[in-house]
């Protein structure tokens, strides 16, 4: 076990290093650069002598291997660099990013479990045939509407026309509310969507039948026996869920008027703002590789097929589990 | 609709106020009512907390840093006095943190007399050093204080002569000098900040000025909130309170969505809202909420040629484009009453400006005459071509402005009208910055503000940013000369000279002017746009 933890810690590692390695050359094959975004569009007295002494002060006028190993360097030692638009230490601009963010990524993904999850089992729970069509056909619609849209509507619903909440600033917990309602949206949508899917296929399975023949009410069935079962598909899914969370935040905190890493990014972005967008990419990977991690470590608590299929055969086989871990 | 909630809780509401009132009024008692005396007589009410939202975070409170543009300018406004103070009404300079100023007939040498009773908020007092180290610290950091280099081009020292005179010395003349002071990337900074490292200044923190606000905290994407400063007593003359803020505190929200800004006004969440779109007016006004606005000053909105490209150096395909385009039907179109019809490459608010009407106004048939004359002629469609290669035209714009796609349609459609066929290419800035760098395009869409006529020097000289590549030696001449001019009387005349042959010679098309517009509650007044048509200052700003 510890073996299989260290490879993937390992190769987790080497996930962050492509992602930031990646996102480095991208960032500067665009036009333009970022001191030349500083003075932006208005024509100016500043001589083109005046900007690149900048771009010398900052080190951005040396080649771009020379740079990257730099960087590199720096960030293997926990120095992300400053920001060229504020100077401001990158680190510390993620640090206060991150706990905004977490909170409403966090409320959003608890209201997208509970909603999806029990618009799932509602779905499947009822002997209502319409009833069950009218709730199976909320979740493709969940997907399609634009969070944009929707959190405009709900602030203008609950903050301006019925006071219930603020529309700016931070009153505690009433200004996680509308955010996290708008991030849970998509996300709930999605796990509906699977889980229902799979808690039908479940149902159908000759253990339901058993636990159905010995007695069991429906509700055990489904809570008891398929639900265990049938969230298996929707938890090798939570890593696109999280990432989909995040990249979620860019437009609910803008519309929302909070501060966090989506508004980061999206300034960042705009101002071509290099080391910080690099920042914001590496909490994201980090984020997306330890919830991957998370759920192969707790994948075989949930199914101990796959414990006992990782000991008994040392061969890759066919008819693989989703998210089998490596050998050990 | 939007106020049912309210009404129904009237009985409660009733309550409240009448508490609220009895609270005050007994307040009032226990403190010897010294500030409430003046609130029965239409005199200013003192105290309240204003909150302001804003569209863009700050980035930067350095004043000559990099920010995010006018909305770091409202909240820097605040923090830091200058030398000069521009009124609003006609443009024109007065004292401020200089009590005097005089400029040498070249156009070289400019002393100013400071006022003796000024002192920062650490309490150190303002004096000639303070100005020469301030515009000094200006250079030194060269480009990284964006705002202010461009105004110390040619500078040769700062000399502070006694404690309170200062002089500017610069080896070429620059005219424009006593406005720019006036602006806040030239505000005037004490010790403690310019002994702060530039990189350190960006967080407000260190940021020490004279202003009648300090900074009691910024957070980054969340707010600005600003304290009265006690004992401010050198606001220019033109406001009507020339000592300490009525207001207690300001805070600068930043609410990036145009639309939640507008609600946060009419719900009451907020007491003023910076960057009111066009569309957004209506509702402001059906809500019966005040809207301050004010005629942006600099070059206008209007297309400039690349004249260093095949369409932008045949001076006859310019003249054609210029007949070709209507305004008044864009202004129509696109836009309100609150923005005027272009009469001059400068709009009216900006000192210098000269009404250029009579060289301008829409005329397609001469349009079509001229193209005729030049060579052009049309095919079956209408689109015209000339030795087999058709007439097109491709416009760059950004989409800093939102009503600028409906412009730029309708300029389509009205060039296309006599036979120019026009790509309208909308980038994100950073590509937009390059194909102007690179001289990549034809002609790009898009304006520039200042509240000085050498803006057009800025824009147009092929000394400067020359984006544009104009090669016309008579209009450099007027540029350069205005900037050397030894009395405003003649260098208005070459500023006149300079908008007179730009429309001649079309090398800027304009169209519409700007107008920067603010939102309020009813309660709230003395919220004033500046001479550059952003944020004032708010020591006449009251609210209740």
């Amino acid at each position: 076990m510890l073996r299989y933890v260290a490879g993937r810690l390992g190769q987790a590692l080497l996930v962050l290093w492509a992602a930031y390695t990646v996102s480095f050359f991208v960032l500067w094959a665009l036009p333009s650069d970022p001191v030349s975004l500083l003075l932006g569009t208005d024509p100016s007295d500043v001589t083109p002598e005046q900007l690149a002494a900048v771009r010398h002060e900052y080190g951005l006028d040396q080649p771009l291997l020379v740079q990257y190993v730099h960087q590199l360097g720096d960030v293997l030692h926990g120095d992300l660099g400053r920001s060229v638009s504020t100077r401001q230490p990158v680190t510390t601009l993620l640090g206060d990013a991150i706990g905004p963010t977490a909170q409403i990524a966090a409320a959003g993904l608890l209201l997208a479990v509970l909603l999806g999850g029990g618009l799932a089992v509602a779905a499947t729970l009822t002997r209502n045939r319409r009833l069950a069509g009218t709730l199976l056909g909320l979740p493709p619609l969940g997907v399609a509407v634009p969070g944009f849209w929707f959190g405009l509507v709900l602030l203008q619903c609950f903050s301006f026309r019925l006071p219930l909440f603020p529309a700016i600033g931070d009153d505690g917990l009433a200004s996680i509310v509308l955010p996290a309602v708008t991030l849970a949206l998509p996300t709930g949508a999605v796990i509906a969507q699977l889980l229902s899917k799979s808690l039908t296929a479940a149902l159908r399975e000759p253990y339901a039948e058993t636990a159905r023949a010995k007695g069991a009410s429906p509700a055990r069935v489904h809570l008891r026996h398929a639900l265990r079962n049938a969230s298996l598909p929707a938890l090798t899914a939570a890593g696109l869920l999280v990432g989909g969370l995040l990249g979620g935040t860019v437009v609910t905190e803008t519309v929302f008027s909070r501060p966090g890493l989506g508004r980061l990014t999206a300034t960042a972005v705009q101002s071509q703002d290099v080391p910080v967008v690099q920042g914001v990419v590496l909490v994201g990977a980090t984020v997306f590789v330890l919830v991957n991690l998370a759920v192969d470590l707790v994948y075989p608590v949930l199914d101990p097929r796959v414990e006992q299929w990782r000991r008994r055969r040392t061969p890759r086989g066919h008819g693989t589990p989703a998210a089998v871990p490596q050998p050990a | 609709m939007t106020h049912l909630p309210r009404r129904t809780r009237r009985p409660r509401t009733a309550l409240l106020v009448a508490a609220t009132s009895a609270t005050a009024l007994a307040l009032a008692a226990c403190s010897g009512g010294s500030s409430a005396s003046d609130g029965g007589t239409g005199g200013a009410t003192d105290g309240g907390d204003l909150v302001f939202a804003v569209q863009n975070d700050p980035i930067s409170l350095n004043p000559s840093g990099t920010g995010s543009g006018n909305d770091t300018l409202y909240v820097t406004r605040q923090l830091v006095d200058s030398l000069l103070y521009q009124d609003p009404k006609d443009g024109s300079l007065e004292p401020w943190l200089a009590s005097s100023w005089t400029a040498s007939k070249d156009a070289r040498t400019f002393t100013f007399t400071l006022r003796d009773d000024v002192t920062f908020s650490d309490g150190t007092p303002l004096t000639a050093q303070s100005v020469k180290d301030t515009f000094d610290d200006i250079v030194k950091n060269g480009a990284k204080s964006l705002n202010a280099i461009g105004s110390f081009v040619g500078l040769d020292k700062v000399v502070a002569k006694d404690e309170h005179t200062v002089e500017v010395d610069f080896t070429t003349p620059n005219a424009a000098f006593p406005q720019a002071t006036s602006q806040v990337a030239l505000g005037i900074l004490a010790e403690s900040t310019l002994r702060t490292p530039y990189d350190d200044r960006a967080d407000g923190t260190k940021v020490v000025g004279s202003g009648p606000f300090v900074l009691d905290h910024y957070t980054k994407n969340v707010e600005a909130v600003l304290t009265k400063r006690a004992g401010y007593a050198w606001a220019p003359a033109s406001f009507d309170n020339t000592t300490g803020a009525h207001l207690d505190t300001v805070t600068f929200r930043v609410v990036p969505e145009a639309g939640v800004r507008t609600g946060t006004l009419t719900s009451g969440q907020s007491d003023v809202v910076g960057g009111v779109q066009p569309n957004d007016v209506a509702q402001l006004d059906s809500a019966g909420l005040p809207v301050v606005h004010r005629a942006n000053p600099g070059v206008v909105f209007g297309l400039t040629f690349n004249e260093s490209s095949t369409f932008g150096k045949d001076p006859e395909l310019r003249k054609a484009v210029a007949l070709a385009i209507d305004p008044k039907q864009v202004q129509q179109a696109a836009l309100d009453d609150l923005f005027a019809v272009a009469t001059s490459p400068l709009g009216t608010t900006t000192p210098g400006y000269a009404d250029e009407s009579a060289h301008l106004g829409a005329d397609p048939d001469e349009a079509k005459k001229v193209l005729d004359a030049d060579g052009w002629t049309s095919g079956s469609d209408g689109a015209r071509s000339k030795g087999g290669k058709p007439l097109t035209l491709t416009i760059q714009w950004i989409s800093n402005f939102a009503p600028n796609q409906t412009s730029l349609e309708l300029v389509q459609q009205q060039l296309k009208a006599v036979g120019i066929d026009v790509r309208l290419e909308s980038s994100p800035v950073p590509d937009f910055l390059q194909k102007l760098q690179s001289g990549d395009f034809d002609a790009a869409w898009g304006n520039s503000s200042r509240a000085d006529g050498d803006i057009l020097r800025t824009s147009y000289s092929s000394a400067a940013s020359n984006y544009y590549r104009v090669d016309d030696p008579t209009l450099e001449k007027l540029l350069q000369g205005q900037l050397a001019a030894g009395d405003d009387t003649q260098r208005a005349a070459l500023l006149a000279q300079a908008q007179e042959r730009i429309v001649e010679q079309h090398h800027q098309v304009p169209v519409h002017e700007l107008t920067s517009i603010l939102g309020t509650q009813k309660d709230v007044h003395g919220v004033t746009l500046g001479a550059d048509s952003r944020l004032d200052l708010l020591v006449d700003a009251t609210k209740g």
